[in-house]
């Protein structure tokens, strides 16, 4: 060792030039260019959503296009008062309740099939692209089918039974895809040193599957609820006689023509961002409480 | 009355996946009650798969699986009495340390006091107290591996089996962690399984060790009895420590037969327990590195030794207390000489130098 370093006594010389120019904290001229494209990426995404809401608060002069005029809550109150408007109420109750259905069910179905795709079995590829096909069919058509079906059977179309199975066959693929990424980040000894230890099949799923999952669950209910929430391809022919909400929306832009639509768009992205919101929050809360937990004795 | 003994026998256990391949090929072992026992193999051996079919997360697909006198094939890991580790512990992560060693108890259906208690205790003993709210991301992987060790031992089993332990530890870790594995052990007297693919930590550990080869014991004996005296080619070479020469024998005579080889005088061979050796038969014999003694040409060999492998330098590792000699002895496989330390450097080798590998007659081991 000591032979080889007094070989070489001039090769450790200081260094003279600088083979790169050390960082003096400036940012790469890329950096702006990327952060111009993201600027405008986030004006597209939020500009036509910013003018809605703020045309919503318009005075009773209102009217559909700029300039603004006046401000007032005047359009919300009229959202809620005049009838001339729509079921606005009817149908935010009924999307509210069908959405809440629909989560349930994606959640349950989606966690059973997790479940059940933990292992491979015969015609496990197939089930799998039957059920991802019914994404990539046109939802208009797939809604149309589903009231063709219910009429050929002599079923009356209603928001809780047709467009529940329709919407469900969107909500479904979407909630298994994101299970199917939740559980491919579960390790399966976890459920393997549950049954050495003792815990039955269902202590297993409540006491270690479903706790340790329990953000991933929270994500597909979001999932499910935005999904039904706003659907209305194949809920146009599936509802029946009661509107959903964005059906009423939309039938809404055909005859009215007052900022009272812009209210309820203003409305109906708050209920979003709540229901956003509270998943969120959830799911920190989950990871707070474990951390807080651990924490105890520090 | 409850049976307390934990001894294993394993009579022609067979495991196939796919109906074509046995994995596991007919496996005969007896294990002592309270052996520390390490199944040992590289991957891919079936070694794993002996261990789940033992702890019952495998069924085996012929043979039975023998604790304490009962055949326990079919029965769930709680009826058999045996707890395993799993390789990376698998704790449940959004338990803490306390709950974790608690939950056997839980299923159980403990009520929450006594099993905190319980928990307690046994965190006592593995040395965890002010660990005990912790979450299991936020120990090392020294305290990990005695959350997993304590979560198994609560249940008070009569096997405990270990898969891999401790290869998810950094060096220094696991020595100190293989201690405390003989420790434990010794605490609980009950059988431990140990599955590794690290010679060292086998021979360090196990009162039993059982070589294994693509689903089949290649030997089974004490860890000295495996080092020193391994049955064959594959067991030598794959615990260590051995140079394998291998030719045809050239005569025989009494208690000892003469391997025609490179050395001008060939190599002399105690029979031992090999009685059944005829002229022209090739045969491979083990000679161990520790006992290769290397002689600059033209000197003379050290007593006892009557062999004598004209070899070239090809490299050598500073071993601390002994040096490694690497060697071109032997065309295409290795040959390595650990000379200790003081030996080497009174008359140093460098690179390249002609040298004699020799070794006392008596230390060469004829393998099957």
């Amino acid at each position: 060792m000591s032979a080889v370093l007094a070989d070489m006594p001039g090769t450790v010389a200081p260094a003279t030039t600088k083979a790169i120019a050390p960082s003096k904290g400036g940012r790469p001229w890329t950096f702006y260019v990327l952060a111009a494209l993201f600027v405008a990426y986030v004006l597209a995404l939020y500009g036509p959503m910013f003018c809605i809401y703020i045309l919503s608060f318009q005075d009773i002069r209102g009217g559909l296009v700029f300039p603004m005029k006046g401000q007032s809550l005047h359009w919300f109150i009229d959202l809620f008062t005049q009838v001339r408007t729509g079921d606005v109420k009817g149908s935010f109750d009924r999307s509210i309740k069908l959405a809440v259905i629909v989560t349930i069910i994606t959640v349950v179905v989606s966690f059973l099939a997790g479940l059940g795709f933990r292992k491979r079995f015969r015609g496990d590829t197939f089930v799998f692209y039957m059920m991802i096909g019914s994404l990539v069919a046109p939802g208009l058509v797939l809604g149309l089918g589903t009231g063709l079906l219910f009429q050929a059977l002599g079923l009356n179309a209603s928001w809780y039974t047709s467009a529940l199975g329709a919407q469900l066959s969107w909500t479904l693929p979407f909630g298994v895809l994101v299970m199917f990424a939740v559980m491919s980040r579960f390790n399966h000894a976890w459920e393997e040193a549950a049954y050495d230890l003792g815990a039955s099949r269902w202590q297993s799923i409540w006491l270690v599957m479903i706790p340790v999952l329990a953000p991933g669950l929270v994500a597909v209910a979001l999932f499910g609820f935005t999904l039904s929430y706003d659907e209305f391809a194949r809920s146009l022919q599936t509802a029946g006689s009661l509107n959903t909400l964005p059906l009423e929306i939309w039938s809404m832009t055909l005859n009215v023509t007052s900022p009272s639509l812009y209210a309820l768009g203003t409305v109906t992205t708050i209920v979003s961002f709540v229901v956003i919101g509270a998943s969120l929050g959830t799911i920190v809360l989950i990871q707070k409480k474990r951390g807080s937990r651990a924490k105890g004795q520090e | 009355m409850k049976n307390d003994r934990g001894d294993i026998e394993l009579a022609g256990v067979c495991k196939s996946f796919d109906g074509v391949t046995n994995v596991v090929d007919g496996v005969n072992l007896k294990i002592a009650d309270g052996a520390y026992c390490c199944f040992i193999g590289p991957s891919g051996c079936g070694k794993t798969t002996i261990l789940r079919m033992i702890a019952g997360h495998d069924d085996p697909t012929a043979g039975e699986i023998v604790i304490g006198g009962q055949n326990v094939v079919g029965l769930a890991p709680v009826q058999r009495r045996t707890a395993m580790m799993f390789q990376s512990y698998a704790l449940f992560p959004h338990l803490t340390v306390r709950e974790n060693i608690a939950f056997a108890l839980r299923v159980r259906g403990q009520s929450k006091a006594d099993r905190l208690r319980a928990a307690d205790a046994m965190i006592e003993k593995v040395r965890l107290t002010s660990f005990a709210d912790r979450l299991p991301a936020q120990l090392s992987g020294g305290q990990q591996q005695r959350v997993a060790l304590a979560r198994a031992a609560i249940t008070e089993p009569r096997v405990l089996l270990l898969d891999e332990p401790l290869s998810a530890l950094d060096e220094q870790l696991r020595v100190q962690m293989r201690q405390e594995l003989r420790r434990m052990q010794q605490e609980l007297g009950i059988t431990f399984i140990h599955v590794t693919h690290t010679q060292l930590e086998a021979i360090a550990l196990a009162d039993l060790v059982v070589v294994m080869e693509q689903g089949r014991i290649k030997q089974a004996g004490a860890a000295r009895e495996v080092y020193a005296h391994p049955h064959d080619r594959y067991v030598a070479e794959f615990m260590g420590g051995q140079n394998v020469l291998s030719g045809r024998v050239e005569k025989v005579n009494g208690a000892s037969f003469t391997l025609a080889q490179a050395a001008p005088s060939g190599i002399e061979v105690p029979l031992q327990a090999r009685p059944t050796v005829s002229v022209g038969d090739k045969v491979d014999i083990a000679v161990r590195r520790d006992d290769v003694a290397l002689v600059r040409p033209g000197r003379e060999l050290p007593p006892g030794c009557t062999a004598s492998l004209p070899s070239r330098v090809l490299a050598i590792e500073y071993q601390g207390y002994f040096v490694k000699v690497m060697l071109d002895t032997v065309p295409d496989d290795e040959f390595v000489a650990y000379v200790p330390e003081k030996t080497f450097f009174a008359d140093p080798f460098t690179v390249g130098d002609v040298v004699m590998a020799t070794w006392a007659t008596g230390s060469a081991l004829p393998l099957a």
